[in-house]
């Protein structure tokens, strides 16, 4: 009995001390050889914010910052981070960036409940890319934003919300990631710049009657805000009033004169503001 | 003289007769997975050849100074598989910090072969055939290269057999298994030659 015993002890013994050696030996080994490239890793980490949103054009910070280690990419890729994230990452890999540039996302779609209606009853999976397949959604106007909110559920910050029929984008939140243009089937949303001060909040590039027909807020391509426009900073493409941002002054004189209201002025809260 | 051809026989016998992969069929799962491409395939066979040259070198005197000198022959096969796990664990590491380039070409095989039976196999067998420490290095070489060689011939077969026109019913894994056959009768041929070559 205790021979049997003995032999066990010492095969449980052996391969304990074995596995123990092996388990010593593999941390000694990575702990003197396997650190320089993770604390690189790891600094840079550090600088993104980490919420994983992928306007870099990489899976998630984690991606993102094995590409910089690599020397693969830009550090100035960080939309959510903007020019704070670029600069660190820059002193920290050494080399020139050029800050990002300030951007929020606009919901280019005033087509509320009491302006546009529905031509068909809707029962199926509730998010605008399922709808969208269906016969272009059942709204009435086939440019228009759809409301179940696809962009809101991507959204990394909770930034966006569907009231009345339509997205709305909190520009106090958002962080200018860009994650909600890639997920709306209609590419309503657009990222514009911080600056903007006007805005047109219809995508319908039907001729004018049409646009009518389907929204009371739709623009109906009538060129009066082409005219109007003192800047020449407005052009009617498609039947769908275009403005030139950097041209654009925030007059005012356009929304003035718009006979269905789709012209908005706006003023988005700056970066800085937002941040204290 | 007579010690350098029995290691040659050793060596050529392992490569053509015992192909690993062809004639014991140990190792199939990196054979059929990682022979799509050409480069990949030799990757996974350099990385082996390595694998198997480090293991039997730690697990022979392992086998002879430790267990059988403790009457635990019994225990081999967990000893053997906790150490080349380790081993291949720390290669990995090494490589990362002093070659870069060699850890990105190989490095995403090198935990495949972690728990590998040709790996295992080639340890096991080294003991089994009463090999002493030179034999079953340069057997273990022998394996690797066998390895090595049959993986270039599966993929280049491969390559071919992508391009051609497939009956729908032998699509895919179908016949990918013949094609392996194939090669395995073909080196049945093999057998016999090396025992002959140096009479």
């Amino acid at each position: 009995m205790l021979d049997v015993m003995i032999d066990i002890l010492t095969a449980l013994g052996v391969v304990v001390a074995i596995g123990l050696f092996m388990g010593i030996l593999l941390a000694v080994v990575s702990h003197f050889f396997g650190m320089e490239e993770s604390q690189k890793l790891k600094q840079i980490r550090e600088c993104l914010p980490g919420i994983n949103c992928g306007a870099c054009g990489f899976k998630g910070c984690d991606d993102y910052a094995a590409a910089l280690a690599e020397g693969n990419t830009k550090p100035n890729l960080c939309v959510p981070g903007a020019e704070d994230t670029a600069t660190a990452l820059g002193t920290l890999l050494g080399v020139e960036v050029e800050a990002p540039k300030d951007v929020v996302a606009f919901v280019h779609c005033n087509g509320n409940c009491t302006a546009t209606s529905k031509k068909a009853e809707y029962d199926g999976i509730s998010t605008c890319r399922a709808a969208s397949m269906l016969y272009g959604g059942p709204d009435a106007c086939r440019f228009g934003c759809l409301g179940f909110g696809d962009c809101a559920a991507a959204c990394p910050t909770e930034a966006i919300c569907v009231r009345d029929g339509i997205a709305h984008v909190d520009t106090t939140r958002c962080i200018g990631c860009g994650v909600c243009t890639g997920v709306c089937p209609k590419n309503i949303i657009s990222m514009v710049p911080q600056e903007t001060k006007t805005v047109v909040m219809c995508n319908n590039k039907d001729k004018g009657a049409d646009a009518r027909k389907v929204c009371k807020n739709a623009c109906i391509g009538c060129k009066k805000c082409e005219k109007t426009c003192p800047h020449g900073a407005i052009q009617v493409i498609n039947h769908l009033a275009v403005i030139d941002y950097e041209k654009c002054t925030g007059c005012g004189a356009c929304v003035a004169g718009c006979p269905t209201g789709c012209l908005k002025s706006v003023s988005f809260p700056d970066f800085a503001e937002k941040e204290a | 003289m007579e010690t350098f051809k029995s290691l040659l026989v050793i060596l050529l016998s392992s490569v053509l007769v015992n192909n690993y992969v062809l004639s014991r069929f140990l190792g199939i799962c990196p054979f059929l997975g990682v022979s799509k491409k050409l480069g990949q395939a030799v990757g996974m066979g350099i990385s082996v050849t390595a694998v198997m040259l480090l293991a039997s070198a730690i697990t022979w005197p392992i086998q002879y100074l430790i267990l059988d000198n403790l009457g635990l022959g019994y225990m081999q096969t967990i000893v053997f598989i906790l150490v080349i796990a380790a081993l291949v664990q720390m290669l990995e590491v090494m490589l990362k910090k002093f070659s870069p380039a060699l850890h990105k070409a190989l490095g995403v095989y090198l935990p495949l072969i972690t728990t590998n039976c040709a790996v295992l196999g080639v340890a096991i067998n080294n003991i089994t055939d009463g090999y002493g420490f030179l034999e079953s290095i340069v057997s273990s070489l022998g394996c690797g290269l066998g390895f090595l060689l049959a993986m270039v011939l599966f993929a280049g077969l491969r390559s071919r057999i992508d391009e051609s026109e497939v009956p729908k019913q032998f699509r895919g894994l179908a016949v990918t298994l013949i094609a392996a056959s194939f090669i395995s009768l073909a080196f049945m041929g093999l057998a016999g030659i090396v025992d002959n070559l140096f009479v």
